[in-house]
């Protein structure tokens, strides 16, 4: 294994200093690390202007590998999540088979070990098939291999409010931890976009903020009944933000994601009807953005979740609402943080490290991640150039699928190497 | 360019003008024994319908065929909502046979917008319909028929005149165009449902709303009843269709306030008994029967407009 | 110099000359009441009458030459002969080359034109280009007997075999110039003017 000496690098934008990853762990920091010190074969990286992060851990993420290996693999999206800088990423049950047994999780484990990008952490699904009706093997997900923490039926919501009760106190058992995605699904039959003035012009069924705030409402509250841990997938709307900081000051046990095209894109994009915006939930409006922003500053939002999605480029390249819902993410996230949060001084770097990275890592209770830049951690680490930019191009993502919204947008940052227990997946902005 | 009519909105008040005197020029023609001009020989015009609609289809069919033009028909229903890639390959497969205009009719809201700025196909596009979205040469025929009745000066101004839509706004593409191009054209318009039939945001619309049909329509130069689908009942948009029809119908008892010029039209086709009762649509005020007559001078005026020069005097891009 | 030349009443006339060009009046308001006389009187003289006849001006200024002579052969025989207009615009050989263009009134008189003697007046004959459309478009309203041409204004180089049967003012012109007519009711006032570059070679 290399061993990397990174040298005059800002750790979290502090002053500058240098880095020795060596064995996997980070072996020393600080300025005045002698090359005698250093074992053979020192590969010296020039961190002039470029900021070390904690690897960062993606609590949302689908891969889409077993059942839709044209738009995703295991492989493929590792690598896309490596070139984002994540060297941890949960990937979401919605396969085909659904991720709702110990024999598919532990599937997708072992290829996320065997690719070697990135760290895969399966989640659950919560029912059987995420048809809402029957728990699934929670507990022989969580004693897996896999040692899965997270369950969710990312796409549809656990409606049903016994059931989700019932998920909630069971998976106290194991630490576990019940992402929902609130859709209230008779609010959002049919749904297309961001219920609103626009949608009522473009003749799009709207998708109203309530359908989402009164899943997040009833959660919130079950969590506190029964004393259980809950996460929030894709917050989108002002008033989620609201309940959250609301059920937060109660002291109920509540977590939130927020997504990178949530912070930057708004549902005014739906007027060119291209599907590439179309996602759930939809984008929303500029006060909607600006609300997540807010939380995700003062921590009601506790991460940034990519909800990374590919899809073929068929399932975009037709009418609104033939498409299927979702878009990239992995391969932006750092950089739309950047743009959202932190250029605007909203969020600095050891926020975005709280953010994208320590606090998704406590909420999956995922070990080896999100840990401090310290001697003697795990060499999980990005070095990121924030003063770089970079105009989107899809043709360029390590993703199989090419459906992100952001293309031909100018970005800033750029991830330059990514160290998973100290071996470079990507170096000189290079997968490696 | 402007190659596109996808949505009334993107007319201007000079662009929906110069389409309604075109199409007053070209109704006379209906009059003359040789009903054809020549202006758009050699050109094709396909009229791609992904849902049924054997009016407008026909209608576009003839004002192709009225300016010389070829006329594909292609009914490709049923094939719309299941892949997509159906809209993408059709297009293909007509930029292949060298359309120089797609008139399309589609389900999904937005599709004709997806076929002109995809980059699929070259040619124009001409929304015929789609979703719940618009339906910009219904509109044009509207604001045309209503010209002629109540319009003033010598172009038939609608300035200052109130017309009133009735019925399913939330769902209603003719509602949606309607709305957008009177107000261009300068009238007043009152949009008239159960607050469950109204599309969230309709207050940013250019126009009045209100949940009271008597009300509304004593005060109103027209009248215009959308098509009300039973199925709504069902989807709990309203109790009963008895309870809309009391409503939210238009009955000898309603007719009776009207104003003497005032005219009552409807899109078609009618529900009658549902939203529009028989005596009323029969009645000479009706200039329901009209609105078809008109509608294919108005398609000839739009396609001479977007195919008969060297590039197109009307529509918009997006 | 383009390709198909225009006379000037097919392009919007109002808007200042450049300053570089150089207009000069050929027929003043008298002028062309003189030549409007003068073209009825022939007319009626060819027709033996004014029975049957049809004026039909092609927009926009050929309608209200057709009204003037028309009012003229009242005058002198005393019968209104029915007059109309007649749009060329989609029948112009040269429809693909600008933009689409808005149609002007056609009115075809209640009378129709089967078996009459129809009489088509424009202002200025040139390429021959719009008699030819107009022809097309007669052909789809009816079978007229015979067919007529007056015109105000013959400044020649015809690009087809097309000629006037009553002219007011033949005008030889380069090809560099345009021909202007303006007629009250239309324009402010009655007047033909020639206008071409400056130090451009007029062959008046």
């Amino acid at each position: 294994m290399s061993t990397y000496w990174i040298k005059n690098v800002s750790i979290l934008g502090g002053a500058p200093t240098d880095l020795l990853l060596a064995n996997g762990v980070i072996e020393r920091v600080g300025a005045g690390i002698s090359t005698s010190s250093t074992t053979e074969g020192v590969e010296e990286i020039d961190g002039t202007g470029l900021i070390a992060l904690p690897g960062l851990v993606d609590l949302h993420t689908h891969l889409r590998e077993p059942g839709r290996e044209d738009a995703e693999t295991v492989e493929s999206g590792t690598r896309a999540a490596a070139m984002g800088g994540f060297t941890a990423v949960h990937a979401m049950a919605n396969t085909e088979p659904v991720a709702d047994t110990a024999g598919v999780v532990e599937q997708v484990w072992r290829l996320g070990r065997e690719a070697g990008y990135c760290d895969v952490y399966p989640v659950g699904a919560v029912t059987v098939g995420l048809a809402g009706q029957q728990l699934a093997e929670l507990g022989a997900m969580a004693d897996s291999a896999a040692r899965v923490r997270v369950f969710s039926d990312d796409g549809k919501c656990v409606s049903d409010a016994v059931l989700m009760r019932r998920a909630l106190e069971y998976v106290k058992a194991f630490d576990g931890v019940v992402a929902q995605h609130a859709q209230e699904p008779r609010l959002t039959e049919g749904a297309q976009m961001n219920e609103g003035p626009l949608s009522g012009r473009l003749g799009l069924a709207g998708w109203p903020a309530v359908a989402e705030e009164a899943i997040i409402a009833r959660d919130v509250l079950l969590a506190e009944h029964v004393g259980s841990r809950l996460h929030v997938c894709h917050v989108s709307t002002a008033g989620s933000v609201e309940l959250i900081r609301w059920a937060k000051g109660k002291g109920v046990d509540v977590t939130a994601e927020a997504c990178p095209h949530h912070l930057l894109l708004t549902d005014d994009l739906a007027a060119t009807y291209d599907p590439i915006y179309k996602v759930n939930p939809p984008l929303r409006s500029t006060a909607d953005a600006e609300a997540l922003r807010a939380g995700l500053a003062d921590g009601t939002i506790d991460i940034v979740a990519t909800d990374h999605a590919p899809h073929p480029h068929e399932d975009k390249d037709c009418e609104w609402a033939a498409a299927a819902f979702g878009m990239l993410g992995l391969e932006t996230a750092l950089s739309i943080v950047q743009q959202t949060m932190v250029d605007p001084g909203l969020l600095d770097w050891a926020g975005v490290a709280d953010r994208m990275s320590a606090a998704p890592a406590r909420i999956g209770r995922v070990a080896d991640h999100g840990r401090p830049i310290a001697e003697g951690e795990p060499a999980n680490v990005v070095l990121y150039d924030p003063a770089a930019t970079r105009v989107i191009d899809p043709a360029e993502t390590q993703s199989l699928s090419r459906n992100t919204p952001y293309r031909g947008m100018e970005l800033p940052g750029r991830v330059v190497a990514t160290f998973l227990r100290g071996k470079a997946t990507v170096l000189d902005g290079k997968i490696q | 360019m402007k190659r596109h009519l996808l949505s009334a909105g993107d007319l201007t008040r000079d662009d929906a003008e110069l389409i309604l005197s075109t199409a007053a020029e070209l109704r006379e023609l209906a009059d003359r024994p040789i009903k054809k001009l020549p202006a758009l020989r050699g050109r094709t015009v396909v009229n791609l319908f992904f849902e049924d609609s054997t009016r407008t289809r026909i209608s576009f069919e003839a004002a192709a065929k009225r300016l010389s033009a070829d006329v594909i028909n292609f009914a490709a229903k049923g094939s719309s909502l299941s892949k997509g890639e159906s809209l993408k390959d059709t297009a293909l497969t007509l930029e292949a046979m060298g359309a120089d205009a797609v008139v399309v009719r589609h389900g999904a809201s937005g599709a004709p917008h997806r076929l002109a700025n995809s980059g699929w196909v070259r040619s124009s596009v001409v929304n015929a319909g789609d979703g719940t979205h618009e339906h910009p040469t219904q509109a044009l025929l509207d604001a045309f028929t209503m010209s002629r009745h109540l319009g003033t000066g010598p172009k038939g101004s609608l300035d200052g005149r109130r017309i009133a839509i009735v019925g399913d706004v939330l769902h209603s593409r003719v509602a949606r165009s309607n709305a957008l191009l009177l107000h261009t054209l300068g009238a007043e318009v009152t949009l008239v449902a159960p607050p469950t039939l109204f599309p969230v945001g309709v207050e940013s619309w250019p126009v009045e709303i209100s949940y009271d049909l008597d009300a509304v329509i004593p005060k109103a130069d027209a009248v215009m009843m959308l098509r009300v689908q039973r199925e709504r009942m069902s989807g709990g948009f309203f109790p009963t269709a008895r309870e809309y029809s009391r409503r939210y119908g238009l009955d000898g008892r309603r007719m009776a306030t009207l104003q003497d010029h005032t005219i009552v039209m409807h899109p078609g086709p009618m529900v009658r008994g549902m939203e529009i009762t028989a005596d009323v649509a029969d009645a000479d005020r009706s200039v329901i029967v009209e609105q078809v007559t008109n509608g294919v001078a108005v398609r000839m005026a739009v396609l001479y407009l977007l195919l008969g020069g060297s590039e197109p005097a009307v529509g918009g891009e997006e | 110099m383009p390709a198909h030349p225009q006379h000037v009443p097919d392009s919007p006339t109002s808007g200042p000359l450049a300053s570089a060009d150089i207009s000069r009046v050929v027929l003043d308001d008298s002028d062309i009441t003189r030549a409007l006389t003068r073209i009825a009187h022939e007319i009626l003289e060819r027709n033996k009458g004014a029975a049957d006849l049809v004026l039909l001006g092609i927009p926009t200024r050929g309608v209200p030459l057709a009204e003037r002579i028309a009012a003229r052969i009242a005058a002198v025989e005393g019968d209104d002969v029915p007059v109309g207009s007649l749009d060329v615009t989609m029948y112009r050989d040269d429809l693909r080359m600008k933009p689409a263009r808005a149609l002007l009134p056609t009115q075809i008189p209640a009378s129709g034109i089967d078996g009459r003697t129809v009489v088509l007046v424009d202002d200025v004959l040139f390429s021959g280009r719009t008699i030819r459309a107009a022809l097309d478009a007669l052909n789809d309203i009816g079978r007229p007997r015979a067919v007529q041409l007056a015109v105000l204004v013959d400044r020649g180089h015809r690009e087809l075999p097309i000629r006037a049967d009553f002219v007011g003012k033949n005008l030889p012109t380069s090809l560099v110039e345009t021909v202007k007519v303006s007629l009250a009711g239309v324009d402010e006032v009655d007047a033909v003017t020639i206008q071409g570059p400056a130090g451009g070679e007029v062959t008046a």
